[in-house]
């Protein structure tokens, strides 16, 4: 079967993710973080942040409501049965901050074969309240026999 | 820490517990069963249940931070997965500064597990105080 690339470029409407203070320290501590930064709100307040320090990897919280619609898109046609998670970058901006409002735009950046494997990769773009771009996630999973 | 190519950070060795990936499965919101139940992942054609790849690459992302001095650190961190990681096995992070340049330091990085490499490839920016 011939792999389709008609979704290159397609984008899906932006979703806001309000960061909360628990989900920050729910996460923080499934990674085992020991930062006060991620963890204590004084340690966090004492450092000049208004509130807990999400961790960088949190990324993948608050850009999750945003990929699920472009992996699950039949027009992109992953076969899920046969993906895996192949690759993952991630570059930051500032910190994102308990009550911070960040907004994530999904694009499909790239789908091609390459000896029978399908390549689909995604690009996230997290924006918070203030205009800051807080990261930006390429996203790269393969499809076994396409 | 000193900074200079060829450095070896801290290594960063996790032992997940048997219900790592549930909890992770919740804290991130992935709840793919391959991650939680059993019998689904064995159904599937796996030993069992298997850690999400972006749990492992949290663990890369720690070594860095914790390393560098804090989470601002942390500019840019690229990474491939490969092969499958376990809960109740040993994770070891490693990793070495390849370079520096203009107060960031370029770090290649890996997370094994028993002899399989289960990240692979990775490389970290860190802007360094």
């Amino acid at each position: 079967m011939a792999l389709s690339t008609d979704a290159v470029g397609k984008t899906y409407p932006p979703v806001t993710y309000a960061v909360g203070r628990e989900k920050v320290r729910e996460y923080a501590l499934a990674v085992g973080e020991r930062d006060p930064l991620h963890l204590d709100v004084e340690a966090a307040r004492a450092a000049g942040y208004a509130d807990l320090v999400a961790p960088p990897m949190f990324a993948v919280v608050y850009a999750a409501p945003a990929m699920g619609p472009a992996i699950f898109d039949p027009h992109v046609g992953m076969n899920f049965a046969l993906m895996v998670h192949g690759g993952q970058e991630f570059a930051w901006g500032p910190l994102v901050v308990t009550g911070d409002e960040v907004v994530t735009s999904v694009t499909v950046k790239r789908i091609e074969e390459r000896a029978g494997v399908g390549f689909f990769v995604f690009e996230s773009v997290s924006t918070n309240q203030d205009g800051h771009t807080v990261c930006v996630g390429t996203w790269t999973n393969i499809v076994q026999g396409v | 820490m000193n900074f200079e190519a060829g450095a070896q950070l801290p290594d960063l060795k996790v032992t997940p517990d048997k219900y790592l990936s549930v909890r992770y499965a919740g804290a991130s919101g992935d709840y793919n069963p391959i991650h939680i139940d059993e019998e689904f992942a064995k159904a599937v054609g796996l030993p069992g249940r298997i850690l999400h790849g972006l749990f492992s690459m949290a663990l890369v992302a720690r070594a860095q931070t914790e390393a560098a001095g804090g989470p601002a650190s942390l500019k840019r961190l690229s990474v491939q997965f490969r092969g499958m990681g376990f809960p109740e096995q040993e994770i070891v992070v490693t990793s070495t500064v390849a370079r520096v340049r203009d107060g960031v330091a370029t770090v290649h990085a890996l997370a094994e597990q028993g002899g399989n490499v289960i990240v692979h490839d990775a490389e970290a920016e860190l802007e360094l105080p």
